[in-house]
């Protein structure tokens, strides 16, 4: 017999009591001000929060950004953002080891966490959520900035449509960080540096 | 066999370091501070931990249907699907993979349960080089020791002994601990091992039957770039880490950073269906006695935990006794239930590594009822022969002393007797634990019983006043 039929008829063996799956839908938390929500929480783990409504002050408060404005190397895959380096002309992502700034872009936010939602549909190389020096996400809102901002973790869950095909998604809330050293904050492990959100309101996707 | 584990003996040397000992205790307070902030800032937070518990007592009822169809959709999309019976089976299909893709390199996050199969030497010796990544990890791979916590690895290590280490294998400045200085060197260090390796190992915190993928949490992102740069990812989980639906992540999701680090999420949520483009994704799903623990009524609900560490952070032993005092991979009170399931001879000590104060429980994400198992398993060893000694004889003598009430008194009289008249030496010896780091209180002269019925006798008689 394979280990799966082993594992398998060991399980069923067993006899354990089935209890019904609970239900989801409860009586979650709902922010009043979901945008100064996720403000608040994002820069509790080390990030910013823009609100803006068009992508020219996107670029323009980005130029103020030190690290952005200094990068040696930068991608984007948002469009109205200058960058220099084209991520879909690059083979192998090894390349991307020395990307200063990237900026990408974001599903929607969740006000509980200061996360945004990303995926990999449409990008070539996953990696560029992690390697590069420093980190924007771009989130389009079609109406004002709360439109993009869910309270919960379970509203996030409900937004979330997969494909079916094999891809890659994450809530990323603030910049890479690490305790590990007698439990002092270090902002900027291993992924990025600093991490900045633009909401931008009344965008069409 | 493994030999015995003596949580008490090894506790005594952790303890013997006083400074260390309070400055480990505080530490993981502060721990378990967070913690109630982020669980006080949410007025659902005990619906989300029913909801879960009963997330995890409904998936544990249907195990083998949610594994299979957790794999049929995870061979739909694209992965690897491979079942291992114990650690060996385990390592070796690890092994195979590598081998087959001529892997000389690999780098790993963090995994309990490649700890618990001890995969790292076993690859070793096969010339495979391993490197953690997560930075608490690879603190204790530079110095040749295992984690003493399963979120905070390196929680028992002081800075100065990271910048000693560090000197030694990295080059850093002599004398210099700064955190901030430390973490930007391992960041340096780190990116060139990512950079070369050939394959990336993660573990799972969850995985989704109902759409075949799996999530890995982390802070560092260390998981994420190490399996989105070599082509190959193997990911390594317990039978037990299956969810059935998508959404079921929600409840997860906002209980683990919360519970663990109190943070409102880990940094990076990291969902993976399938591998990369022109890549190859491989999960080996282990079961290692996760289904003899199913067959128990006892202890089956240990199968719910998410190793959110909660449990070590809030225990009064863990603080004060270390993690690598429980000698099991996963040590405080949910290793103290887990280790003497797998050999309980060998971890007879652990079930006493509990002053059954509760607050486990009571923190505990997933409502398992951490303290109430730690007891039944003194019951349960009671019952397997195992008890040591110093356990049984005093209950034994305890329990017949009590049984007779001339006994008890006379028993009573010459212990008072003893400890106010006898030297030192006969009190506080080898045979009285509760003496070791204590004193006990001074022995009155009279029992209660002899006070008591003194009053009664002297007392005016109160009916007699009241009829006057
Ligand atoms: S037993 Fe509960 S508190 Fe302890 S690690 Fe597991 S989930 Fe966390």
């Amino acid at each position: 017999m394979s280990s799966k039929d082993n594992i398998l008829k060991a399980i069923r063996n067993q006899f354990v009591e089935s209890v019904p799956l609970p239900s989801l839908d409860q009586d979650w938390i709902d922010y009043e001000d979901r945008v100064a929500h996720f403000a608040e929480t994002l820069e509790s783990v080390g990030g910013a929060a823009h609100v803006v409504q068009s992508m020219e002050q996107v670029q323009e408060i980005l130029s103020q950004v030190p690290q952005y404005a200094d990068a040696k190397k930068c991608v984007s895959t948002v469009s109205g953002i200058s960058a220099n380096v084209d991520l879909n002309t690059i083979g192998d992502p090894h390349e991307l080891e020395d990307i200063d700034f990237a900026v990408l872009q974001g599903q929607f936010a969740v006000a509980e966490n200061g996360a945004v939602w990303i995926t990999d549909r449409d990008v070539k190389h996953r990696v560029i959520y992690f390697i590069p020096q420093y980190l924007a996400f771009v989130v389009h809102c079609p109406g004002d900035a709360a439109s993009a901002i869910v309270s919960n973790m379970y509203q996030a869950y409900e937004q979330i449509k997969l494909t079916g095909e094999a891809e890659f998604g994450a809530f990323i809330s603030g910049p890479s960080k690490t305790a590990d050293i007698e439990q002092s904050l270090v902002i900027g492990a291993h992924g990025a540096r600093s991490l900045h959100v633009f909401l931008v309101e009344n965008q069409t996707p | 066999m493994s030999s015995t584990q003596d949580h008490p003996a090894k506790a005594k040397a952790f303890v013997a370091n006083n400074e260390r000992a309070h400055w480990h205790d505080k530490a993981l307070w502060f721990v378990r501070e967070k913690r109630d902030r982020m669980a006080n800032s949410l007025p659902e937070w005990e619906t989300l931990r029913e909801v879960a518990s009963e997330i995890k007592s409904h998936t544990i009822g249907k195990l083998a249907d949610y594994l299979e169809q957790f794999e049929e959709n995870a061979t739909k999309l694209g992965v690897h699907v491979h079942w291992a019976k114990d650690d060996k089976e385990h390592n070796r299909i690890v092994l195979e993979i590598l081998q087959s893709h001529d892997v000389k390199r690999v780098v790993k996050s963090k995994s309990m349960l490649t700890e618990e199969c001890h995969l790292n030497p076993f690859l070793e010796k096969h010339d495979i080089e391993v490197i953690d990544t997560d930075l608490g990890e690879r603190i204790v791979q530079l110095r040749d020791e295992s984690p003493s916590h399963i979120v905070l690895p390196a929680i028992h290590i002081r800075k100065e002994e990271v910048s000693e280490t560090f000197e030694e294998h990295l080059g850093t400045e002599h004398g210099n601990s700064d955190p901030k200085y430390l973490t930007e060197a391992a960041r340096g260090h780190l990116r060139e091992k990512f950079l070369g390796a050939d394959a990336g190992i993660t573990g799972v915190n969850f995985a989704i039957a109902e759409t075949g993928g799996i999530v890995v949490c982390t802070n560092e992102g260390n998981a994420d770039l190490g399996v989105s740069l070599p082509k190959l990812h193997i990911a390594c989980m317990g039978i037990e880490k299956i969810i059935p639906r998508l959404n079921d992540l929600s409840v997860f999701l906002r209980l683990l950073a919360r519970s663990a680090t109190g943070q409102p999420i880990t940094t990076y949520s990291s969902h993976f269906h399938g591998p990369l483009t022109g890549g190859e994704m491989h999960i080996v799903l282990l079961d290692n006695g996760r289904s003899d623990l199913m067959g128990s009524n006892e202890f089956r609900n240990s199968l719910k935990c998410i190793r959110c560490g909660a449990c070590m952070n809030t225990c009064p032993v863990y603080r004060r006794s270390g993690g690598h005092s429980y000698s099991t991979t996963v040590p405080g009170p949910i290793g103290s239930i887990l280790a003497p399931a797998m050999d309980s001879k060998a971890n007879k000590s652990l079930p006493f590594a509990c002053s059954l104060c509760g607050s486990c429980t009571d923190v505990c994400p997933v409502k398992i009822d951490l303290h109430h198992q730690l007891l039944t398993w003194r019951g349960e060893l009671r019952k397997r022969g195992q008890l040591p000694i110093d356990k049984w004889l005093p209950m034994k003598v305890g329990s017949w002393v009590m049984r007779s009430p001339s006994l008890f008194a006379m028993v009573g009289s010459i212990g008072r007797f003893f400890l106010r008249n006898m030297p030192r030496w006969m009190i506080y010896h080898g045979l009285n634990s509760w003496g070791k780091q204590r004193e006990l209180p001074e022995a009155p002269k009279k029992s209660f019983r002899q006070l008591y019925n003194e009053q009664q006798k002297n007392k005016p008689q109160a009916g007699d006043k009241n009829n006057e």
